[in-house]
């Protein structure tokens, strides 16, 4: 093809330097405001709020209707917003030095026997031996070796079990197109948006009610210190599928075997499907079940799905895996295990090579060493805002079994608490009522962090509320 | 033990997943099997049993269990297969080392992707249309683009294909529930409509009795057929799209293999930026089928039928149902960009151009019909009057080499058989030779 058609960057080192450009010290990368197009002044742009109404009419339009589900989504899906309020907050206080608790992303470096393993794999895809093209939709089979035996030893699971993905975000959205429209969900009330937002595009849930702040048509669980942040079961409608999430984004809950052996009781008598999310495991400090297949029967009611993301600081390399065992069958005996691979095989096309090597050497003993370090690290973290917070005199939930601090402010508005603590320390957390209404009057506070920036936050946070 | 010249990992995997083996998985056998009360998604029931890779793949393994010496050359998947250039893996390698280091360490990027590279798509491939760096998405490759572009679109438009064509479209129409029943007789979905294109027609659709339908599936250059639409063609479908209110879904996954002046972008058609969106990848270009790395183009023009830009709707799918394509992917996209590493992305490219020239030239001797392999690097084969499978199984029993049999891609498919251009140069020299051997 002829070269002058195209149009070159400079060099690589000119091109590539912003991408490698270090973030400024006592702040995350920078977010964008609202997504205006087209694009001003950001580094790395966040998913940001969509407006709900057309913006001015153009000429033309198409004749195609817009998606009716993804009408339903909120405009204010919580972590572009979060971002939105503290790029505001940034503008207004240009001299602040701004910490982030709130999304949880990862910022310590991962361990040089991971990257290292990922850097020969680059290497070795400019050699003839060592190239590779297309792998397998559902993984490389040392890696499903590897994640099997490291997680679910013991347990009756099968490599061929395990399904490597992109990251656990991604899995969701494929379980619900394997699920398709015509099922209804349950989620625990606070909990992770996506499996809301998901079970929203997906066309399987009603109208957002604003009065309850719910979708119709969705099953919320609530959890709260009064329940000890699980369901009260005898009050859950049977749906086909729960989403149960263990450690828990956001509250740090982590479900006892007694607790988890009522759950897959409950849906084996309900005929449902489990959707365990268990990507905190590895922060469990407690003798709490570290995945769903620890409890007998779990594997003729339950999906499992986990991720490298928290694990091994593998939130931008992108990889996770989700367990579908072959006892789980449909309604008509046909397999779950089946359609899922269908969907991996059509939707999907594995996930990145280099990534699948860097997670082979995450398992390797030297990686788990590593990682166990890393994981020790932001718990260490936890432990210095749990102690913070307890200081204080407030109520802390989490913190012992995930990197998540679910802090009660009774009777207060989650999203003022939010504004104050921002405005008065430069910290920005994120608002509970954002994981749904169950998750009002909280606050999550996110330990992943530098420990200098997790330390000048927490002196922050003894001014403001001494 | 049997030898192959070209070794596909996937194909080996494939034979042992759970889709593949019919035998393995059936009517539970015991009454203790606990069955959920969660009914099996409908629209999953309407793809076919056996879909296509996987059967090939099943076809080569039983060849390899009669014939273990056999010296299998796959130019079946269309796997590259020479490394990639030095200059875009170091550049990935710095940048997962650089991931141990306080400065270099990244975690959640942008789920559209990095800010450079989104910058360097537009200005390499859309700079003379005037595509913004936001309407650029970064993605894990085409493929799971698509699916995206399904749910954006979600289960209520209509949407029509080219016959022949990837089979992607239509599997992922049937899963989001656009496509209604297989037609058993015809091989074709009954709420799907198919352009036919064939030599008959220039391999490009008759427009004046072609349905109109909300979503319309474009692949330019093609897969499989190897056609690369010209300036008239694409203005003569934009405007079908204008006239009719339709979203022309455009793949321009193989415009770097374009060797006359055909479009190498939908957008090069004024008025595109209003009825379409462009997908394409890394993959067939810069080696990437592994490494994962694609983007899709949504002009901000784009609207639904309530004025309601397309880009904030597939902005919010990327956001809910996606995290962002693997950085040291993206690290490795933004090196191809680059005029060194664009230089190095091109010798393959033109390495595996040639091979198709090879393959062309051996089937010219033979006197047999070879359409395509000029702009892509597929060559559509035609066999008259034949049952694309049995020349399939023909070839492989014969002459030892795996290719896709045209039925795989749609009814419009058959008499045909794709032949894929990526291989070792050793290896498209030596099936040129048995090609010539069976057929003279």
């Amino acid at each position: 093809m002829p070269l002058h058609q195209y149009h070159f960057n400079a060099s690589i080192s000119s091109s590539s330097s912003t991408f490698l450009a270090p973030p400024s010290a006592f702040a995350s990368s920078s977010r964008t405001q609202n997504f205006s197009l087209p694009l001003r002044n950001s580094e790395i742009c966040r998913c940001v709020a969509t407006p709900q109404e057309a913006k001015t009419p153009t000429a033309y339009k198409t004749s195609v209707s817009r998606n009716a589900n993804i009408g339903k989504l909120q405009a204010g899906y919580l972590f572009p917003e979060v971002a939105r309020r503290r790029n505001a907050h940034k503008e207004k206080y240009p001299d602040a030095q701004v910490i982030s608790l709130g999304i949880g992303d990862t910022t310590e470096p991962i361990p040089d026997v991971i990257t290292s393993s990922m850097s020969k794999k680059c290497q070795a895809l400019s050699t003839l031996e060592g190239y590779s093209g297309y792998g397998a939709e559902q993984g490389e089979k040392s890696l499903r070796a590897a994640i099997r035996s490291t997680f679910y030893a013991d347990l009756g699971i099968n490599d061929d079990d395990i399904f490597v993905s992109d990251g656990a975000k991604c899995d969701i959205s494929r379980l619900q197109v394997v699920f398709g429209s015509d099922v209804t969900m349950a989620v625990q009330d606070p909990s992770y948006p996506a499996y809301v937002d998901s079970s929203v595009i997906m066309g399987q849930t009603g109208q957002f009610q604003k009065d309850v702040e719910k979708y119709a048509n969705i099953e919320y669980m609530n959890c709260t210190p009064v329940n000890g942040f699980f369901p009260d079961l005898s009050k859950s409608a049977r749906t086909d599928i729960i989403f149960f999430c263990s450690p828990n984004n956001p509250t740090g809950a982590a479900a006892t075997r007694e607790q988890l052996t009522r759950l897959v009781q409950f849906a084996k008598d309900n005929g449902s499907i489990i959707v365990y999310d268990s990507a905190y495991a590895m922060y469990m400090s407690d003798d709490n079940p570290r995945s769903i297949f620890e409890i007998p029967g779990a594997r003729e009611v339950a999906i499992e799905t986990s991720s490298f993301s928290k694990y091994a600081g593998f939130t931008g390399v992108r990889l996770g895996w989700t367990v579908v065992p072959k006892e789980l069958l449909f309604s008509d005996g046909f397999p779950v295990a089946r359609d899922f691979n269908r969907v991996v095989c059509t939707c999907f096309n594995g996930a990145s090579n280099i990534a699948q090597a860097g997670g082979l050497a995450c398992l390797s003993p030297e990686g788990l060493k590593a990682m166990r370090e890393v994981i020790g690290f932001y718990k260490e973290n936890t432990e210095i805002i749990v102690d913070t917070f307890n200081s204080l005199g407030f109520k802390v939930y989490g913190g012992r079994n995930a990197p998540y601090v679910w802090v009660h402010f009774p009777g207060r508005s989650s999203w003022e608490v939010f504004a104050e603590i921002l405005e008065k320390t430069h910290v920005v957390t994120t608002p509970g009522s954002g994981f749904g209404p169950g998750g009002e009057g909280f606050v999550r506070v996110s330990a992943f962090g530098h420990r200098a920036n997790v330390l000048e936050a927490c002196k922050r946070f003894r001014q403001l509320y001494k | 033990m049997y030898k192959l010249l070209i070794c596909n990992s996937t194909l080996s995997d494939k034979l042992f997943d759970p889709g593949c083996l019919h035998t393995s998985f059936g009517i539970r056998k015991e009454k203790k099997d606990h069955y959920t009360n969660v009914p099996r998604n409908a629209n999953l029931e309407k793809l076919p049993k056996g879909y296509l890779f996987p059967e090939i793949s099943l076809r080569q393994h039983q060849h390899l269990e009669q014939h273990p010496d056999a010296s299998l050359i796959s130019l079946g998947i269309g796997d590259t297969t020479e490394p990639v250039p030095d200059i875009v893996t170091s550049r990935m390698a710095d940048f997962a080392s650089g991931l141990s280091t306080l400065e270099g360490y990244r975690g959640y990027g942008a789920e559209q992707g990095n800010k450079e590279l989104r910058k360097a798509i537009a200005e390499t491939f859309y700079k003379d249309v005037n595509v913004k760096d936001s309407e650029v998405f970064v993605s894990d490759g085409a493929q799971c683009d698509i699916a995206r572009l399904q749910l954006l679109l979600g289960s209520r438009v209509t949407a029509s294909v080219q016959d022949p064509s990837f089979p992607g479209y239509i599997d992922t129409s049937v899963i989001i529930g656009q496509a209604g029943d297989l037609d058993h007789e015809t091989g074709r979905y009954h709420r799907l409509e198919y352009m036919k294109c064939g030599p008959e027609n220039k391999f490009f659709p008759d427009l004046r009795r072609t349905s109109s339908t909300d979503v319309i599936f474009f692949c330019s250059p093609n897969n499989p057929t190897g056609h690369a639409a010209t300036r008239q063609q694409l203005e003569q479908l934009v405007k079908f799209a204008k006239d009719n209110g339709s979203i022309i879904v455009f793949d321009s996954a193989y415009a770097t293999y374009i060797s006359d002046d055909s479009p190498r972008s939908i957008f090069e058609i004024p008025g595109a930026k209003e009825v379409a969106v462009e997908i394409s990848s890394f993959s067939k270009f810069a080696g990437f089928t592994g490494v994962r790395l694609g983007w899709t183009v949504v002009p901000s023009e784009l609207c639904f039928s309530n004025g309601f830009p397309v880009i904030h709707d597939f902005n919010r799918v990327v956001c809910t149902c996606f995290n962002g394509a693997s950085n040291i992917a993206q690290a490795g996209g933004l090196a191809c960009l680059s005029s060194e590493g664009f230089e190095g992305v091109r010798t393959r490219v033109n390495y595996y151009k040639e091979n198709a020239e090879i393959l062309l030239d051996a089937l010219a001797s033979l006197n047999i019909k070879a359409y395509g392999g000029q702009n892509a690097p597929y060559v559509w084969v035609h066999f008259p009057g034949m049952n694309s499978w049995e020349v399939f199984d023909m070839i492989l029993e014969k002459a030892n080499i795996i290719t896709v049999p045209g039925c795989g891609f749609g009814p419009g498919g058959e008499e045909f058989l794709r032949i894929s251009a990526f291989g070792h140069r050793e290896s498209i020299l030596e099936a040129a030779r048995r090609l010539k051997a069976l057929f003279s």
